[in-house]
C-alpha cells in the first residue's frame, strides 16, 4: 500500500518498544489520515497504550520514527514538545481526572494552565463543553469522587475536547461502563467528532465501540499491526487472527497467555 | 547457571535507580529555574508543609529541650559546671536538635503525602493526562513542593529552635531550681548568629532531600495501592537515612571554624 506520509495527520514508521526483556511494539507502522477515524483493536497487554504513549512522548520508543502533520516529534523535547502536544487531547480509561480540583476546572485546566486563557473565560468553555456531553452546570461544581464512573468519562470527554484539538485520542472508551452507558459514550464520542474534521485514535477491545465509532480499524498483535482495513470489511478480513479476536473464539491462532 | 549474574543484575539495577534519581533531580532544580512557575501552588505548599507541620514539630521541640536540659545538668553537675545548661541546651538545639528533630518528623509526616499523592496520581494515569494537557508534570507537581520545602524548613526549625530553648528553660526552672531570668539572661548573651543560621542552613537541605525523596518515590511508584504503599515507605525512611546523613556532612562542613 502507497503511503505518502506528508498528507498523514499521523504516521509511525518501525515504531520498537521494549520494556526490560519484553518486546511490547516491535515495529509498528501505522497511517491516520486527517478526519479518519482509526480504531486499534487487540487483546489485552498487547501494547495498545503504550502505542499512544510513545506518540505522545510520555514513552520514548526505542527505535522507529512518528510524525505528526509531517514533522517527526520522535526525539522532541520541551517547549517544541508542548507545542506539538496541543494538537492532541485525550481521554483515559480510569478517566484520570484530577481529583483535587472540581469537575469544571478539570475541564478548563488545559486551557488555563497548558494555554493561559483567563479563569473567568476558561469556565464559560468548559460549561459548554460540559453541556456538550450532557452534562448541567451543576456538576461543575461537584468534585470528581462525586460522580459515577460514566459521568467521570464523559468529564475526561470533555476535557478532551475543551481546547477543540485537532486529534484525539480515546483509551478504552467503553470499558468498566454498562452496555446502554457505553453506547450513550460511543454516541458522544461520534457527536462531538463528527464534522469538525477532528482525527481520532482509539483503543479498545470492545468491538461494539470499535465498529461504531470508526472508519478503519487496525489490529496490534504480537507488537506489530497485522490487519488494516475499512471497518465495514472486518467481518471479510480473510486474517485467522482477526476473525478470531472478532468472534471471541479459544481456539486460533493466538494463544492467550493463561497462568495460575 | 552463572552464580555472579544476580550479583550483576541487582549492581545494574542499582545503578539505574541511581542514575533515574539524578536526572529526576537534575530535571526538577533546572525546572524551579523556568517559566512558568506556579506562585499559588507554592504558597498552597507551603501552607500544607510548613504551617501545618508547626504543631508537630513545635511539641517534639518542647519536650526534646526540656529533656536535654535534664540531661546536661546531670553530667554538668558532676563537674560543678550547672551554670553551662543555657549555654548547652541553646547550642544543641540550635546547631542540631532543632533541624534534625523538625527534619525527621517533616520527613514523617510530609515525603510520606507527597509519595502517596504523586503515586496515587502516576497509577490513576493523572500525571499522564498532566502531559497531555501540554503540562509539565515536573513543573507543576514536583516544582512547588520542592521551592515550598526549602522556605518552609528554615522557617519551621527557627520557630523549633525557640519552642526547644524555651522547653529547656522550662524544665530548669520547674525542676532544677534555676532562676528565669538568669537563664534567660545566659541563653541571650550567648547566641550567635553561626549557632543559628547554620541550623536553618541544615533545614533547608533537609527540606530539599525531603520533597525530593517524596516526589521521587511517587512519581516511580508501579501497580496499584501496593505499589503507591511500597513508594510512600520508601520516601520516609530513604528521606530520614538522608537527612541524618546529610546532617552529619554538614556539620563537617559548618563547623570548622
Amino acid at each position: 500500500m502507497a503511503r505518502i506520509s506528508s498528507t498523514a495527520k499521523v504516521e509511525l514508521r518501525g515504531v520498537k518498544k521494549r520494556f526490560g526483556s519484553k518486546v511490547v511494539l516491535d515495529g509498528v507502522d501505522l497511517t491516520i489520515q486527517p478526519g479518519s477515524s482509526l480504531v486499534v483493536i487487540g487483546g489485552s497487554g498487547t501494547g495498545k497504550s503504550v502505542m499512544i504513549k510513545c506518540v505522545l512522548g510520555i514513552l520514548r520508543p526505542d527505535a522507529g520514527q512518528i510524525f505528526v502533520d509531517g514533522t517527526d516529534v520522535t526525539r522532541l523535547r520541551g517547549g517544541a514538545r508542548d507545542t506539538v502536544l496541543r494538537k492532541f487531547g485525550m481521554t483515559f480509561q480510569g478517566a484520570a481526572l484530577f481529583d483535587s480540583l472540581p469537575v469544571w476546572e478539570n475541564v478548563a485546566f488545559g486551557l488555563i494552565q497548558g494555554r493561559g486563557m483567563g479563569r473567568r473565560k476558561a469556565r464559560d468553555i468548559a460549561m459548554e463543553k460540559l453541556a456538550k456531553v450532557g452534562l448541567g452546570a451543576e456538576v461543575g461544581k461537584l468534585w470528581p469522587a462525586e460522580l459515577s464512573g460514566g459521568m467521570q468519562k464523559r468529564v475526561g470527554l470533555a476535557r478532551a475536547i475543551a481546547a477543540d484539538p485537532e486529534i484525539i485520542f480515546f483509551d478504552e472508551p467503553t470499558t468498566g461502563l454498562d452496555p446502554i452507558m457505553a453506547d450513550v459514550i460511543n454516541n458522544l464520542i461520534v457527536d462531538t467528532v463528527k464534522g469538525t474534521g477532528t482525527t481520532t485514535l482509539s483503543i479498545t477491545h470492545d468491538l461494539v465501540s470499535a465498529r461504531k465509532i470508526s472508519d478503519r480499524i487496525a489490529m496490534l498483535y504480537a507488537g506489530k499491526i497485522i490487519w488494516e482495513g475499512p471497518t465495514a470489511e472486518i467481518d471479510s478480513s480473510g486474517n485467522p487472527y482477526v476473525d478470531q479476536f472478532i468472534h471471541g473464539r479459544e481456539e486460533g491462532p493466538i494463544h492467550m497467555e493463561v497462568r495460575g | 547457571m552463572n552464580v555472579f549474574a544476580p550479583i550483576g543484575r541487582a549492581v545494574l539495577a542499582y545503578l539505574a535507580h541511581i542514575g533515574r534519581l539524578a536526572v529526576f533531580t537534575l530535571d526538577s532544580v533546572t525546572a524551579c529555574f523556568r517559566p512558568p512557575i506556579y506562585w499559588n501552588l507554592i504558597v498552597q505548599q507551603m501552607m500544607r508543609i510548613g504551617y501545618f507541620s508547626l504543631p508537630v514539630v513545635g511539641l517534639t521541640a518542647f519536650f526534646t529541650g526540656g529533656a536535654l536540659a535534664l540531661q546536661i545538668y546531670i553530667g554538668a553537675s558532676r563537674y560543678g559546671a550547672e551554670a553551662f545548661v543555657p549555654v548547652v541546651v541553646l547550642v544543641g538545639i540550635t546547631r542540631e536538635l532543632g533541624p534534625v528533630i523538625a527534619g525527621l518528623m517533616v520527613a514523617g509526616r510530609v515525603a510520606a503525602a507527597i509519595a502517596a499523592e504523586l503515586g496515587t496520581m502516576r497509577v490513576t494515569e493523572q500525571i499522564d493526562a498532566l502531559t497531555t494537557l501540554a503540562t509539565n508534570p515536573i513543573k507543576y507537581l514536583v516544582v512547588p513542593r520542592l521551592v515550598a520545602a526549602v522556605i518552609s524548613m528554615p522557617i519551621l526549625v527557627a520557630v523549633a529552635d525557640s519552642i526547644g530553648v524555651f522547653g529547656g528553660y522550662v524544665a530548669s526552672t520547674q525542676s532544677l531550681g534555676f532562676t528565669g531570668a538568669i537563664y534567660l539572661k545566659n541563653t541571650i548573651d550567648n547566641v550567635t548568629y553561626h549557632d543559628v543560621s547554620s541550623g536553618l542552613i541544615k533545614a533547608a537541605v533537609f527540606g530539599f532531600i525531603i520533597a525530593l525523596m517524596g516526589a521521587y518515590n511517587g512519581f516511580h511508584s508501579k501497580g496499584g495501592a501496593q505499589g503507591v504503599g511500597a513508594a510512600t515507605t520508601n520516601a520516609v525512611v530513604s528521606a530520614s537515612i538522608l537527612i541524618l546523613a546529610a546532617n552529619f556532612l554538614l556539620t563537617n562542613l559548618l563547623f570548622t571554624d
